[in-house]
Order: structure tokens, then sequence, then C-alpha cells
């Protein structure tokens, strides 16, 4: 499997992206790929500038676990995974996934498994700058629910560290 | 011995701080390096690293539990996240 993951300032080129998981190889006959853009609306203030921080290392290594859990359930020949950080405006692109299969099934299915385990799991937080001023973002239930409905994973359960009460 | 401690998004504002190299003598338990900071700063820094909800990495693994940590070891804080 090729895999590719970036996390990067600049904005990325879907075509080129495409061409690229496309080209992998002859045996690819489905490509799927997931473009995430800054909404302008959330809860109903103004966002003016959303920033996005990471964990350099950690972040890179959490993808690539999630892609490797990906290509162990279903038929995955390439897989890339590019999110942006620093400060990006509404309507700007923020986090693509692409996923080349043999067949579409697989495609949509790993595709989805990604953007969704992601979301849980890879560490990104994102901060709100408003005309009301500034603040971060907390984690959406349905976000946690959705990683969920995929079943017992091979990847270690992410919850809050439980530390004896000193 | 050295251990390098991060924290990220919300928590590194609230305790204002990115980062801070802790010295320790042998090998210790990340709950007794929480302590040792709440020492060195202020009970601020306890309440904010011990709040529901925090993650702990220790060399970029998620911990589910106190664990030992020694020399060169990274620990990171964060809160739950919230890419994508």
């Amino acid at each position: 499997m090729e895999k590719k993951i970036q996390v990067q300032e600049e904005t990325f080129d879907l075509r080129a992206e495409y061409d690229q998981l496309r080209s992998v190889s002859l045996k690819v006959g489905a490509v799927v790929t997931f473009t995430g853009t800054v909404r302008d609306l959330n809860e109903e203030e103004s966002v003016k500038v959303l920033h996005l921080e990471h964990y350099p290392g950690m972040t890179e290594r959490e993808l690539d676990k999630i892609i490797d859990e990906a290509a162990e359930r279903w038929d995955v020949i390439a897989a890339t995974v590019i999110h942006r950080v620093g400060d990006l405006c509404p309507g700007d692109e923020i986090v693509f996934v692409g996923m080349a299969s043999q067949h579409r099934g697989d495609a949509f299915a790993s595709c989805s498994f990604v953007m969704d385990y992601l979301k849980t799991r890879a560490t990104f937080w994102k901060k709100e700058k408003t005309e009301e001023g500034a603040r971060w973002l907390t984690t959406r239930e349905s976000d946690v629910t959705a990683a969920g409905a995929w079943g017992k994973s091979q990847l270690p359960a992410v919850e809050a560290t439980k530390l004896p009460k000193s | 011995m050295t251990v390098k401690i991060v924290f990220f998004a919300s928590l590194s504002e609230e305790l204002g701080v990115n980062s801070v190299d802790l010295q320790i003598s042998g090998s210790s338990s990340v709950s007794s390096l929480i302590s040792q900071l709440a020492d060195q700063h202020s009970a601020d820094w306890l309440a904010i690293l011990t709040a529901e909800n925090i993650r702990i990495a220790v060399n970029q693994n998620i911990i589910r539990e106190d664990i030992g940590v020694t020399d060169g070891d990274e620990v990171a804080f964060f809160p739950p996240v919230t890419g994508g």
C-alpha cells in the first residue's frame, strides 16, 4: 500500500492528489476522495478565522496507524491524508482524504472510516476567532458516535487518562 | 535526568507555556510529575493538568493510566482533539 500523510499550512490541489492516487497501480478501479472545508456558521456566530494547532510527530503517527487499520479492514491500494494547520478562513479547504481500491465499496468505506477516526484520534485542535472573541472548540458527541460505529478497533481507546487521586 | 513536558491548545494557553523541562531523580510516575509541576509553579497547575477529559501521551502514545517515565521521555497533556 502507498501511504501519503502531510500536515501543512498550504492548501492542496485536488486534481494532483487524485491523479497520484489513480496512477499508483493499474489495479486501481475506484478512487474516493473527501474534502472538508471551513464553515462560516458554527453555533450561530460569524467565524472570521479558524486556527488549527497540532502535535507534530504524534499527529503523523496517529494518521499512519489509522490508515494501517483501514488497510486491514478493506482493500486499500493507496491512501492520502492531508490536513492543514495555521489560520484558515471560511470556505478554505481544511482536510483531504483519498483512498484508492480495486472496487468502490472498499474505497467508500475506508475513506469514511479514516475520516471518522481522524476526527476522534488525530491530534489537531481548532480555535475559532470571531468578532465576539476566541475560543477552543470542543469535541462533538456525534463524532465520537461515528467513530464508535465502526466496531472494535485494534487501536487503543482514546479516553481521558485515569490517574490515582492525590 | 530530564523529562520534556509539552502542552497543547487550551492547556498551553491556561498555563502560559508550551513546554517545560523537568528534572527528576530516577524513575517517576506521571502523577508525581504533575505534583512536582504544581509545587514548582502553582496549585492552578494541579487543577488544570488533572481536569476532567485531559489526555496524556508519553512518547507520543496515549496512556490510559499512570505509568513510569524516565530520562529523555516526552510527556504531553492535551484536551480532546477537534480536527477534521
